[in-house]
């Protein structure tokens, strides 16, 4: 089992529920770039997992109006650098049209993507671009580190209301992962306290949870037990679960892929700083990737990409 | 288009008119507010495209719908309202002019940017297929949402698939400020989408039977399987861009003209040549729609604004 399959297969228990729910988005009947939805296409036809061409303003705007229109559209967009393309119809449209219609709409729909560096594809197809749709009120974004909450977040979003968008990790897909037989949702606006831990609060993104607790392990054997917390949605953020956390290690280190200025991590460290001002003994600590554009050449997009060791690091830094 | 037809059709116009130009006013007196793009002018395109809808279809609009909305039945009052900003507006004081939605009455959005829902209508056109009920999405829009690129995608798309949806271009010559020869070397909104294999026409817009009779074709083929359809209506508009527009880019049409151009005038006179109403009923059209804006406005001043409280609940879906 990895990540990858267990998405794909949140979706055909999605769609074998509900008529409403149906795949859009290019190449995936053949699957995709990376193998999501593969095999859907036989279940379910060419209408329900529906091929799109190059075009993604266009489709992200036939997804809106499919779901104002009472269906569950699953919009693909293949890779967070191109849903770019697609701004204009998510934040001016689908984030909006509940409330610029007093209520009267609602934009049912998930817009599936997935980021991430690793992969010497480049600096147009490796961005971790999260923290711009967290800016824009009305969406709901979710951002899945493992395949039991990719599934289970996976579920939950396409029975929300709103739109949300869900931002998958490349690098994450295809690691061996295991599933329960039994896929349950995951509920959005609640973190997990993935490993407890008495010294120092690891708040963590996607690829950089289980790099945390890699992190986590070895300083395990220093004597310094990390708390590694995944907030999986970023919008709601469950701020109340980490600033918990905080009021007993009393120090936080944030860790994403992302750039660090104006990254996730900003956010949080803002947040706890103001709510949890007296529980902290020490600056708070951001991980994040350096303020440039992805290199390709596999020695630079390595020392590029944050890690366990800069985990380790910040924590040894936070703890001082 | 039918007598009966003409006379209700004159009735829409008159409505949208009245309460265009009291609009008008209320904007220079402060009471309505934000950007405002009037119709004053594209009145026969509204009346003879909403006139003929069918309950399971829908209809998208664009920056200047007021005359769209009214058109398809939206109750004047609290479109008034939603003008003024209040509680009581359609969108409850939340959507303002260029963002108009009733989906009681299927308009299930206006948009401030170009071009914006002409997407969404085909998103709408797919669940109406994938229901398998019949509907028709139609979208307004102007000549200058063509050179948007959503736009050649969305052609492409609803050609591609045979998607339920009737385009409605109104083209008036001009993209906000700048004459349509400026912007593309391409004159003929319907010539851009020949390539695509689209049914295409372009007829007066300010002639409401031709355009009564254009749209009833299009609705029928579009709605019988045979794939997406657009309209292009020449029209003029009357004012400028928004209100407060100087518009000095433009020559002013001289009364004469406009009077031989206004699509209201034109239809009361067509009207009157066959028959089809007598001079009492045009009295009475007017003087109703202006009776009916009076009351309008009346019951927009009475109601309330909307509460920070409420704007914070809707941000989210229940």
């Amino acid at each position: 089992m990895t990540y990858a399959k267990a998405v794909g297969r949140a979706l055909a228990e999605a769609m074998r529920a509900d008529p409403r729910v149906f795949v859009i988005g290019e190449d995936v009947s053949a699957g995709g770039p990376f193998t999501i939805t593969a095999g859907l296409v036989d279940e379910f036809g060419p209408q329900r997992v529906r091929d799109t061409p190059i075009s993604e303003a266009a489709i992200c705007g036939i997804a809106i109006g499919a779901a104002q229109s009472g269906l569950r559209p699953v919009l693909e967009i293949m890779y967070i650098d191109f849903l770019t393309l697609a701004l204009d119809q998510l934040v001016n449209t689908a984030a909006k049209a509940h409330f610029m219609s007093g209520g009267q709409l609602s934009v049912p729909m998930v817009l599936r993507t997935q980021g991430g560096a690793g992969r010497r594809a480049g600096a147009q197809h490796s961005q971790s671009l999260e923290s711009w749709l967290c800016h824009v009120p009305g969406l709901k974004v979710v951002m899945p580190s493992h395949a039991t909450d990719a599934a289970g977040l996976l579920a939950s979003a396409i029975a929300d209301p709103d739109p949300v968008v869900v931002v998958e990790n490349k690098t994450l897909y295809f690691r061996p992962d295991p599933l329960p037989d039994v896929l349950a949702p995951v509920p959005l606006g609640r973190a997990a306290v993935v490993r407890p831990g008495r010294d120092v609060t690891v708040v963590a993104l996607s690829r950089m949870v289980p790099e945390s607790l890699a992190a986590a392990d070895a300083l395990a054997v220093d004597g310094i037990e990390v708390e590694v917390i995944d907030p999986r949605t970023l919008v709601p953020l469950d701020l109340d679960t980490i600033t918990e956390s905080v009021g007993r290690t009393h120090h936080l280190v944030v860790a994403h892929e992302a750039v660090g200025p104006g990254g996730f991590g900003a956010e949080i460290a803002a947040a706890v700083g103001h709510a949890a001002f007296d529980d902290l003994d020490a600056p708070i600590v951001r991980v994040a990737a350096p303020f440039q554009p992805i290199p390709v050449s596999p020695g630079l997009e390595d020392a590029y990409l944050p890690g366990a060791a800069d985990v380790r690091a910040a924590v040894l830094s936070a703890l001082g | 288009m039918t007598p009966e037809q003409a006379r209700a059709a004159l009735r829409t116009m008159w409505r949208i008119r009245a309460f265009e130009e009291r609009v008008g006013q209320l904007k220079r007196a402060d009471e309505v507010h934000g950007l405002i793009h009037l119709s004053i002018g594209g009145e026969a395109v509204a009346a003879a495209v909403c006139g003929q809808l069918a309950a399971a279809d829908v209809v998208y609009s664009g920056h200047r719908a007021h005359g769209h909305v009214l058109a398809t039945g939206a109750p004047m009052p609290e479109t008034m309202a939603e003008l003024m900003g209040r509680d009581g507006g359609l969108c409850r004081g939340m959507g303002g002019s260029m963002h108009l939605v009733d989906v009681a009455h299927r308009m299930l959005g206006a948009t401030g940017v170009v071009g914006g829902t002409v997407p969404v209508a085909l998103g709408s056109a797919l669940a109406a297929r994938m229901r398998g009920d019949g509907g028709v999405a139609v979208v307004f829009f102007g000549d200058g949402a063509v050179q948007a690129g959503t736009f050649a995608e969305s052609v492409n798309i609803a050609a591609l698939w045979q998607l339920p949806v009737l385009l409605v271009c109104e083209n008036n010559g001009f993209a906000e400020f700048t004459p349509r020869s400026a912007h593309t070397p391409v004159e003929r909104v319907s010539d851009l989408v020949a390539p695509w294999g689209i049914a295409a026409a372009t007829v007066d817009g300010n002639d409401v039977a031709a355009v009564w009779d254009a749209t009833a074709r299009l609705l029928a083929q579009t709605r019988a399987g045979e794939g997406p359809a657009l309209l292009e209506a020449l029209t003029h508009r009357l004012r400028g861009h928004y209100e407060g527009d100087p518009d000095r880019y433009r020559a002013a049409l001289s009364s004469q003209e406009w009077q031989e151009r206004d699509p209201v005038l034109r239809l009361e006179r067509a009207g009157a040549q066959h028959g089809w109403f007598d001079a009492d009923a045009m009295k009475a059209a007017q003087e109703d729609a202006h009776a009916e804006v009076a009351a309008a406005v009346a019951w927009a001043r009475a109601s309330p604004f909307p509460t920070p409280e409420l704007a914070a609940s809707l941000v989210h879906s229940p």
